[in-house]
């Protein structure tokens, strides 16, 4: 284990908390104590990992990507989350939580979906568990992704627009946690990356270490026992980017998250309190949370997980930022050099190494390829013409 | 580094002008009306803060609001992205609070970032320099309440803690220790907003949490009709009635008409 488990009140040194209504301490207290139990328990990890293997299809290969590479004089290695059954990381957390959610005796899962890849991934589980699920979805995002609000009910779950604020993610977690204050005894909030209050940044983190340990594995057999010299993941929330950081944190190698520009609450924000946890937050002069602009319905976020606030603040990882146009052509490059078309969210990782691809000349970088571009390819159609 | 997440700060002994005064009047045999009102919705809401003190609030709760209200259902929702819409600010509603006298204490209800923005000192010397008695943080629970706590009782803010249907005694022991004001009974499990029936949790939190404090305890969530009020009051010492008013309000229905629904309520409570 390379990243430590957060302080008692779930803090990763000045970040993180609990800070949730009321009745909803006692759900995350019953939660934090069932997960301690299960995550010790053999046969509940038995029944997980089975699960990754026989289901989603894990582990996911290390793909070496030789053209892109000779295009960017990087060594570029890949990640390939995107062969993933549903078609991103998000499979491996929903999984762990659905398991636990049984194990709980609940019936019912709520969790948010921004670019709906969550969404998808705890339909996915609900109908695997036969549990009921609804999703929150902000009424923009609906619009954008289309297709997986088709996919979820084809799956099964109810999908309810959020129709307050922004109307995209932040609004969709205010919605499933309004749901989860009123419905708490017999459903379990599957949120969908680490953030939120206290267990969820540290046991969504533990449900994606997964990542981190394939890789870790996967280079030191490429690499002769070595480690890349940097890594790197796109961040909204953060949950890919601390599931294959998990795996590097004790080396010397560079950990970089790459946040979309409109969307930045390391590069752009100051610590504030939304959504159960203290974090670095995009917020307007009053402590008004702002509304996040991104290409991408899966990074558009005001916050980001305590976690990564705390990486940040100690400089174990650092936080770039890069713009639509970019992410674009990242989306276009990957594309054409290696055949593999990525989601818009890990397009991000590789339009920063991209970019400084001169300051990078040489070295070898390991990206996180969270998800595949299938549910983007209608928006990209339209931006490409 | 200490974890700052557990500390809970002793509660000070003397009694803040809320709780004295909402003491009093329970002691005197009366019913306990606290209607909520959103801060700077519309001009005239200071007008409706007024009319709603005249017509027999025992104290006035007062929103600052937030863009992301998780507490709160969709009429607080609308009733704060509307007076956000509008310029709301927290120093302009506070500032609007200095200057009001409406006879009965205030406290503001708010989330904790933008106490925590401003800087917690800061912000509770601007509530309490705006005359404000208590503060009402509905996310701030008693695992994370310590460092506001300890500003706000510095700064002689009285902190509303509140108490959910779900806690187990040993847990409303501990939130009846540090509440000030008085102690806020969740009525149910769920968001601020009305129902059709007053439910069952609201009697049964009421009945426990009067079994172990002699501090008011006001039934809030879920209370949103006079015969409501009078049904809770049989266990509790009184209500808070938010989105029923603020429905009105949002309707249109003006300063008189938000007075005359108190009104109603308080007559009721009052048995006439």
């Amino acid at each position: 284990m390379s990243l430590p488990e957060p302080s008692t009140s779930g803090r990763f040194g000045e970040f993180g908390g609990r800070f949730v209504p009321e009745t909803l301490v006692l759900a995350c207290l019953e939660l934090e104590k069932a997960f301690r139990s299960a995550w010790a328990d053999p046969v509940f990890r038995g029944e997980l990992d089975a699960l990754l293997a026989d289901y989603a299809g894990r582990p996911s290969p290390l793909t070496e990507c030789h053209r892109l590479s000779e295009e960017l004089g990087v060594r570029m290695l890949l990640k390939r989350e995107d062969l993933n059954h549903t078609g991103s990381h998000k499979i491996n957390n929903v999984l762990g939580q659905a398991l636990l959610a049984r194990r709980m005796g609940k019936t019912r899962l709520v969790a948010e979906t921004g670019a709906g890849q969550h969404g998808v991934a705890s339909a996915t589980a609900a109908a695997l568990l036969g549990m009921e699920c609804m999703v929150y979805m902000g009424e923009v995002d609906m619009q954008r992704q289309a297709l997986n609000v088709f996919r979820m009910r084809l799956l099964g779950a109810e999908v309810v627009p959020a129709m307050s604020g922004s109307r995209t993610l932040k609004d969709a977690v205010n919605e499933a946690m309004r749901d989860w204050v009123a419905t708490v005894e017999s459903t379990h909030y599957c949120l969908g990356s680490v953030m939120g209050p206290h267990p969820y940044p540290w046991m969504v983190r533990e449900f994606h270490t997964v990542i981190g340990t394939e890789s870790r594995q996967q280079c030191a057999d490429l690499l002769d026992g070595g480690v890349p010299d940097v890594v790197t993941a796109c961040v909204g929330g953060g949950s890919n980017a601390i599931g294959i950081f998990s795996g590097f944190a004790d080396t010397d190698a560079e950990l970089v998250g790459v946040e979309p520009a409109g969307g930045a609450a390391v590069g752009r924000g100051v610590p504030g309190v939304v959504h159960g946890m203290r974090s670095f937050l995009m917020q307007d002069e009053f402590g008004q949370v702002q509304e996040a602009h991104s290409i991408s319905a899966g990074l558009d976020y005001p916050g980001v997980g305590p976690e990564h606030s705390h990486l940040a603040s100690i400089g174990r990882a650092r936080y770039e930022q890069v713009t639509d146009a970019e992410v674009i052509d990242a989306f276009q490059l990957l594309s054409r050099t290696e055949g593999i078309i990525p989601a818009l969210e890990p397009a991000h990782a590789l339009a920063w190494v991209s970019r400084d691809r001169a300051a990078l000349a040489g070295r070898t970088v390991l990206l996180n390829l969270s998800g595949r571009g299938d549910k983007d390819v209608a928006q990209m159609m339209d931006v490409l013409g | 580094m200490a974890d700052e997440g557990l500390v809970v700060p002793d509660t000070p002994s003397e009694l803040g002008v809320l709780e004295a005064s909402l003491r009093a009047a329970r002691d005197g045999g009366r019913k306990l009306l606290v209607p909520y009102v959103t801060g700077g919705l519309g001009d005239d809401w200071v007008d409706v803060v007024r009319a709603v003190a005249d017509a027999g609030a025992d104290a006035i709760e007062i929103g600052i609001p937030f863009s992301d209200p998780v507490m709160d259902g969709p009429i607080i929702q609308e009733a704060s992205e509307t007076a956000l819409r509008q310029g709301a600010t927290p120093l302009t509603i506070l500032d609007r609070l200095r200057t009001l006298d409406a006879g009965v204490p205030v406290a503001v209800m708010t989330y904790y970032n933008l106490a925590f923005h401003m800087g917690l000192e800061r912000f509770a010397a601007s509530v309490a320099g705006a005359g404000v008695s208590a503060a009402i943080l509905p996310d701030l629970p008693l695992e994370e309440v310590g460092p506001w706590a300890t500003a706000a009782d510095a700064a002689g803010v009285e902190t509303v803690m509140l108490a959910a249907p779900t806690a187990p005694d040993e847990r409303l022991h501990r939130v009846v220790a540090r509440a000030r004001g008085f102690v806020y009974a969740v009525g149910l499990l769920g968001v601020t907003g009305e129902r059709d029936a007053l439910a069952a949790s609201s009697l049964v939190i009421a009945r426990r949490l009067k079994a172990i404090t002699d501090k008011p305890v006001l039934v809030g969530v879920g209370v949103s009709t006079a015969d409501q009020a009078v049904e809770v009051t049989t266990e509790a010492d009184g209500v808070v009635i938010g989105s029923a008013l603020m429905r009105r309000v949002l309707a249109g229905v003006g300063p008189l008409g938000a007075g005359a629904f108190v009104a109603e309520i308080r007559a009721a409570l009052d048995g006439r």
